[in-house]
């Protein structure tokens, strides 16, 4: 089963008490971010607290680091600093070609080879926050199998676009469909932008629903709070768990019985709906509706 | 002597006439009788008033070795107590013992009259800020502060352990021949909980207050067969400092895991059923879940019977909604709590004894089914420390939490398992204030331990969707993190005892290296 990305949850890296109790809010991922909320001077102090975070902190999620752009000045060290410490996966942002994340895949493979970690065992993911990187979007996460997700990073995206962020969210319509479609054809996730105002809980649910029916499999998020509201809206509705859940069985019997055709209540089941199945019943684990744990264990 | 707790308690303690060393949470069968006030006379058409404090003081006939006691509901905006001490200074008593229901940061001021010798002992609730540090330095007090719960306290003062000469009490509402209410008044505070049990057992009986009304005052709180003297001041508090606002629901994300998972604890414990009672803390995380145990009674059509504290604003908006029948009230945090004590004929107000007295016959603790309280450290015995410091130093007050956790059916203490770079979970905490044999349920933010000897609980919180884990888990979870942290080292001086509810010693405190 897909590994659940619903929330992916930003903290400064920077901020020890922070870093030491991100892993208590049942986000999916945690990202620690080296990138924006971390000031140019305190860049290298905040490498080594990432790093050391992740070497000592047993978090019950995967943990992720955004690193700055492999073509500042600081990204490459980045890497180099955190790599050691086996992040489960790297997030790029402000990606705009294919090559910068071969460059990326190069080092990290580099680096699983001298630390002795099973070679594609750092999974990385991009995100989008400029045009350029949008229009090549599908090459992006095309360019390595590490590739698992593709983000939105709305902020820069709108100064790019040259607008501003409104309550209904059309400016960012266009992106996030590119984004859906690119990441369907690559397969890989996608996910939807951070929503900033953390004391608009309305609006944030309004957008996450939006999103939810885009397709998204997750949005990342800045504050704790956000992710039991979030999780309530990819919750799946007890009548779809059930219908998951016979659609499994009539799978499971089906294979055992080397039956090519499958069939539930006259109706046919193909390789969508079983996938879609198996969607429900990850979501309904990760929330505890169902035994059986979520992905994430 | 190692006492049941497993403290070591000297049989000899300075001040003390007699250290009766703690025998279990209700090993204690108590004997004797409730004392009573002096038998006095007040001959028709005589007068209470009285110009000034410094006439009130000399009308009492107080003199130096004698004890004095006040309220706390005025909480940080108490002008009383500092007033009082300041005149009794003035007067040139000396060596007095103050024994107020409690202590907070604005008594402060009180210090200089501590080095002069005007206070030379100390029985409360705890301490905090500097008056906290004072107590920890073993200076000037000429015994170690004595802490008492809630409970403990008004048991001490019915037995006659704490005699009381003069009880001085803010009134925030007094007619002219001394009938008392808190609900009226610019210096309104709610209950006048503590202050009922001082006004019925000390000798004299002096009110002080900003607002004197034509005789007679109703409702009433405190009788004018209970007071002696009336004085007129023109403040007794800041208003600001006795009540907030509506506290608001914390949005400390964790303090709302912590509140989330105590409300599963309730909801799966077995308690969660109708005509169950509650009582709530007035910390972030228990504010927190009162929310959510809203929530979750709205859900299933849960009527509770009765609410009980320390009040505040969350405990209103459930009463106003019908989802508890009524509230019993020792005190108030915040004005909506004070608005329904005036307004709402189901609001109840309550003596300390009637709250958590174990020496009668029935405190309204002794029907909780759950109670929410927090702690400053907790230890893998289940022990709860709530007041003193990692370095040692007093700054908590003990208040009701022995008492609830005693009482209640289901005691569940919410703390984070760490502070900072502090762990919460230790092998001992530094004071036991509740012993771990009344503490049922610890939750932090990353595990739910459940007391050994509640196996029911246990049971039952398996179905709930939380981490449970056992005490030694949680301790190795925050280990983990932090290290194991050294002993705080401490020296043979005695500083404070901590005082069981039933009047047995708990635990010392012993003046930091």
């Amino acid at each position: 089963m897909e590994k659940l990305r619903r929330a992916m949850m930003f903290v400064p890296g920077n901020n020890p008490g922070m870093l030491q109790n991100a892993g208590i809010y049942k986000a999916d991922t945690v990202i620690f971010d080296v990138e924006d909320s971390v000031l140019i001077s305190e860049k290298d102090a905040a490498r080594q607290l990432v790093h050391n975070v992740i070497k000592t902190v047993k978090y019950p999620c995967e943990v992720a680091v955004r690193i700055n752009h492999i073509t500042t000045p600081y990204g490459k060290e980045d890497l180099a600093v955190i790599l050691p410490a086996k992040p489960d996966l790297i997030r790029l942002p402000k990606a705009e070609t294919a090559e910068e994340i071969k460059i990326i895949d190069e080092i990290i493979s580099e680096a699983e080879e001298k630390n002795g970690f099973a070679h594609g065992s750092i999974k990385m993911m991009a995100a989008i926050e400029t045009a350029k990187g949008l229009m090549k979007a599908y090459e992006i996460c095309s360019a390595s199998p590490r590739m698992v997700a593709l983000a939105l990073g709305a902020e820069d995206f709108l100064a790019d676009l040259k607008t501003t962020r409104s309550s209904h969210g059309s400016e960012l319509f266009g992106a996030r469909s590119q984004i859906i479609l690119a990441a369907r054809a690559a397969g890989v996730q996608a996910i939807d932008t951070v929503f900033t105002n953390v004391n608009d809980e309305e609006a944030f649910i309004a957008e996450t629903t939006r999103i939810k029916e885009m397709g998204f499999d997750g949005k990342s998020v800045i504050n704790p709070r956000q992710i039991k509201m979030l999780y309530k809206i990819f919750a799946p509705t007890e009548k779809e768990i059930d219908l998951a859940e016979r659609v499994l069985a009539a799978y499971e019997e089906a294979k055992a019985k080397n039956s090519g055709v499958i069939a539930l209540n006259g109706k046919m089941i193909d390789v969508p709906v079983v996938t879609r199945a198996e969607r429900v019943i990850g979501y309904a684990r990760a929330l505890g509706l169902r035994k059986g744990g979520s992905t994430n264990d | 002597m190692i006492n049941k707790a497993g403290r070591d308690i000297p049989l000899v303690i300075p001040g003390f006439k007699e250290v009766k060393l703690y025998n279990g949470a209700f090993g204690t069968v108590p004997t004797g009788r409730v004392v009573g006030p002096k038998i006095t006379v007040n001959k028709p058409r005589s007068e209470k008033i009285v110009k000034s404090i410094d006439q009130a003081i000399e009308a009492t006939g107080l003199k130096s070795g004698m004890t004095i006691s006040f309220h706390h509901h005025f909480r940080n905006g108490d002008y009383v107590l500092n007033m009082v001490v300041e005149a009794i200074a003035r007067k040139g008593i000396k060596d007095i013992t103050l024994a107020a229901s409690s202590l907070t940061s604005t008594h402060d001021a009180i210090i200089p009259f501590i080095e002069q010798g005007v206070i030379t002992a100390i029985e409360t609730s705890g301490g905090r800020g500097k008056l906290g540090e004072l107590f920890t330095s073993g200076k000037y007090l000429k015994k170690p502060v004595l802490i008492r719960s809630h409970g403990g306290r008004a048991r001490a003062i019915e037995s006659g352990e704490l005699a009381i000469d003069v009880a001085f009490i803010g009134a925030p509402a007094c007619d002219t021949y001394g009938n008392i209410n808190g609900i009226e008044g610019k210096s309104a505070c709610g209950s006048m909980g503590y202050a009922m049990c001082d006004a019925t057992y000390a000798d004299q009986v002096v009110a002080i207050t900003d607002h004197l009304v034509p005789h007679p005052l109703f409702p009433i709180s405190i009788p004018q067969t209970n007071v002696d003297y009336i004085v007129e001041v023109d403040a007794i508090g800041d208003p600001k400092g006795i009540a907030s606002g509506a506290l608001r629901i914390s949005r400390d994300p964790k303090e709302l895991i912590i509140a989330e998972y105590a409300a599963s604890v309730i909801e799966y414990s077995g308690y969660f059923k109708n005509d169950y009672s509650l009582q709530l803390g007035s910390g972030g995380a228990s504010l927190a879940a009162a929310q959510f145990i809203k929530e979750k009674m709205i859900e299933q059509g849960i009527v509770g019977s009765f609410g009980v504290g320390g009040i505040t604003a969350p405990f209103i908006d459930m009463l106003e909604q019908g989802l508890f029948k009524t509230l019993f009230d020792v005190q108030d945090f915040d004005i909506p709590s004070i608005d329904s004590l005036r307004n709402n004929p189901n609001h109840l107000e309550m003596s300390a004894s009637y709250y958590a007295n174990p020496h009668n016959r029935g405190p309204i603790v002794n029907k909780l089914d759950v109670v929410i309280l927090s702690a400053t450290e907790v230890d893998v015995d289940f022990n709860v420390n709530v007041i003193t410091n990692s370095n040692g130093v007093i700054m908590g007050a003990s208040g009701g939490h022995c008492d609830t956790a005693a009482g209640a059916g289901l005691s569940i203490v919410v703390a984070p398992l760490l502070r900072g770079r502090l762990p919460m979970v230790l092998d001992r905490v530094h004071t036991i204030v509740t012993p771990g044999e009344t503490v049922d349920v610890i939750v932090t933010e990353r595990g739910v331990a459940v007391n050994p000897n509640r196996k029911d609980v246990l049971e039952n919180l398996k179905e709930a969707n939380i981490p449970l884990m056992s005490i030694e888990e949680l301790q190795h979870i925050a280990y983990n993190l932090t290290g194991k942290p050294e002993a705080i080292p401490v020296t043979d001086d005695i500083v404070g005892v901590v005082e069981y509810r039933d009047g047995t010693i708990l635990d010392v405190i012993r003046k930091p290296v």
